[in-house]
């Protein structure tokens, strides 16, 4: 009997956990006013965001003051790999803006005529991220190619895989890494679970992070620059609403809310 | 087909016209699960297809894609099998709630399976940190890593399987059995196993399907470096990040290799009495 009381906790518990994970998502989600205020041309609606999994924080902070500024609108936002979502975006996923970690997978989208030029908007830079604890004491980059320090990586097919490389090219180092990670946030991941002792990751992630990992500056760095363009598609359902985005993230407001997060201007 | 015992009654076909009400949905349900395969086919690349079959990548990757499966599907039959028997033979409180948890693996996301098994068995994990610092044994990011992954998404299969076999069984050969002197480990291996036989073997072929394609703990867990933990479905994901071409390339391959090994070994196993 007592087994079955418990038995029934064991499934009253998990749906209890999900329900709150589902109010929580809920309530990240602002609410859609009424049309009630004249302040848009476009007279609300939805604009519809892909952005790079990189932009998430600071991406969502600026969707919110575009609901504000324009009452009645819903910005909505499909955070991801950048080669995935211009890829969704070429496929005919309805999407309005493209912002993307790197030139190349921009490239994807405007080869396929399907944005306008492209405007630079941020710069990131790579950090190596070690454990709060820094249990193999890394400290610069030449650190990483002890063959004792466990070391993870992008894939060289991602943006910060591809800016591991040059970075790593120019310091002249051959590292081997114990994993090629799919994108920036699983290589961090790996970090914070302390499984392995270092990764070069961007300097934004680290910041994310709120201190669970740490962030050390190296000054190759500074020749593996990630631009990150933004353009307005050229079949956005919203298309004054989308160039209105973009021209938000490009106010001083915008860059505001970007170097906060660790971002460079271009 | 001649078979010398004859058909059982419930394996003959039944006369009269099959009725619409279930060939259409059946039909449905055929194409719904087959269209996809057909798209793969129309768009991959047959000119080059032989070509990019012979990168050393890809043929690595899939021997590494079968070994895996393999051996985590070995694994699966050695705890599974002897965990479904507990399951359907033996009656002992909170068999429910264990029969429940069993399960667990099914619902949960891949991924979250993968998060959960480094913080038991990675490197500052519950058991993790005792196996490193005691035998020097690290699991994520290595071979034996991907096998990990991969029997623990996959055991549910085989232990849902073979219970609902030994469900199905006639419990009076047991009794038989034992009321002749037989212990319960002979009764075990010479009554229950070859009765169940069939259902063992469907759900390893389903649980070394499931390996085969695991994806979400594989990554999470065990990392994704050529030749060590790079399985298939991990070269699929990755190689869609640039080269869609090469993703259905090497989703046709995986594909083929499943089709053929699964075929072969249902005409051997599953559909003999």
């Amino acid at each position: 009997m007592k087994f079955r009381r418990l038995s029934r906790w064991a499934i009253a518990l998990p749906v209890a956990v999900t329900l709150a994970g589902l109010a929580g998502c809920g309530s990240g989600t602002p609410a859609t006013s009424t049309s009630s205020a004249p302040a848009s041309s476009a007279g609300g609606g939805e604009l519809t965001v892909f952005a790079a999994a990189s932009l998430t924080g600071t991406f969502t902070e600026l969707g919110r003051s575009f609901e504000s500024a324009h009452p009645g609108t819903t910005v909505k936002f499909n955070f991801g790999s950048s080669a995935t979502l211009a890829q969704q975006i070429v496929q005919g996923a309805p999407a309005d803006v493209f912002a993307a970690a790197s030139p190349a997978t921009m490239k994807t989208v405007t080869d396929a005529s399907l944005a306008g030029a492209p405007t630079t908007f941020v710069r990131n830079k790579l950090q190596i991220a070690v454990p709060a604890d820094n249990p193999a004491k890394v400290d610069e980059l030449k650190d990483l190619a002890d063959p004792e320090v466990k070391v993870a990586l992008c894939a060289e097919q991602v943006p910060c895989g591809a800016a591991a490389v040059k970075a790593l090219g120019a310091a002249g180092l051959t590292v081997k890494p114990v994993t090629l990670e799919q994108d920036v946030k699983a290589t961090l991941t790996k970090v914070q679970l302390g499984e392995v002792d270092a990764a070069l990751v961007y300097r934004t992630d680290v910041i994310a992070s709120g201190g669970k990992v740490t962030g050390i500056d190296f000054p190759e760095a500074g020749q593996a620059i990630n631009d990150y363009p933004i353009a307005a598609l050229t079949k956005a359902p919203a298309a004054d609403l989308a160039k209105q985005f973009v021209d938000l993230v490009l106010s001083p407001q915008g860059k505001d809310v970007l170097t906060k997060a660790g971002f460079e201007a271009p | 087909m001649a078979d010398p015992h004859g058909k059982p009654a419930t394996g003959r076909e039944i006369a009269g016209r099959a009725p619409w009400m279930l060939v259409v949905p059946a039909l449905a349900g055929l194409a719904f699960l087959v269209l996809p395969l057909a798209g793969l086919l129309i768009r991959a690349p047959w000119s080059t297809l032989l070509q990019r079959l012979a990168e050393p990548q890809v043929l690595e990757a899939l021997r590494l894609s079968l070994v895996c499966a393999t051996v985590a599907t070995a694994f699966c039959l050695l705890l599974g099998v002897p965990l479904a028997w507990l399951l359907g033979r033996v009656s002992f409180p909170g068999r429910r709630l264990v029969r429940a948890l069993v399960t667990v693996p099914l619902v949960l996301p891949p991924v979250v399976g993968g998060v959960a098994l480094l913080l038991v068995l990675g490197r500052r994990g519950l058991a993790g940190q005792w196996l490193e610092s005691a035998f020097g044994i690290s699991l994520p990011f290595t071979t034996a890593g991907v096998i990990v992954a991969e029997a623990f998404v996959a055991m549910p299969f085989l232990v849902i399987s073979v219970e609902g076999a030994l469900r199905g069984a006639d419990q009076r050969f047991e009794e038989a059995a034992a009321t002749l002197g037989a212990s319960r480990w002979t009764v075990f291996r010479r009554v229950t196993l070859p009765m169940v036989m069939p259902g063992v073997v469907a759900g390893a072929v389903l649980c070394w399907a499931r390996a085969l394609g695991e994806f979400g703990a594989t990554i999470t867990f065990a990392g994704n470096f050529p030749g060590t933990t790079r399985t298939m479905p991990l070269a699929v994901y990755l190689a869609l990040e640039t080269e869609p071409e090469a993703a259905i390339v090497l989703s046709l391959v995986l594909l083929a290799v499943s089709v053929v090994i699964l075929a072969s070994l249902r005409d051997r196993w599953v559909s003999t009495p």
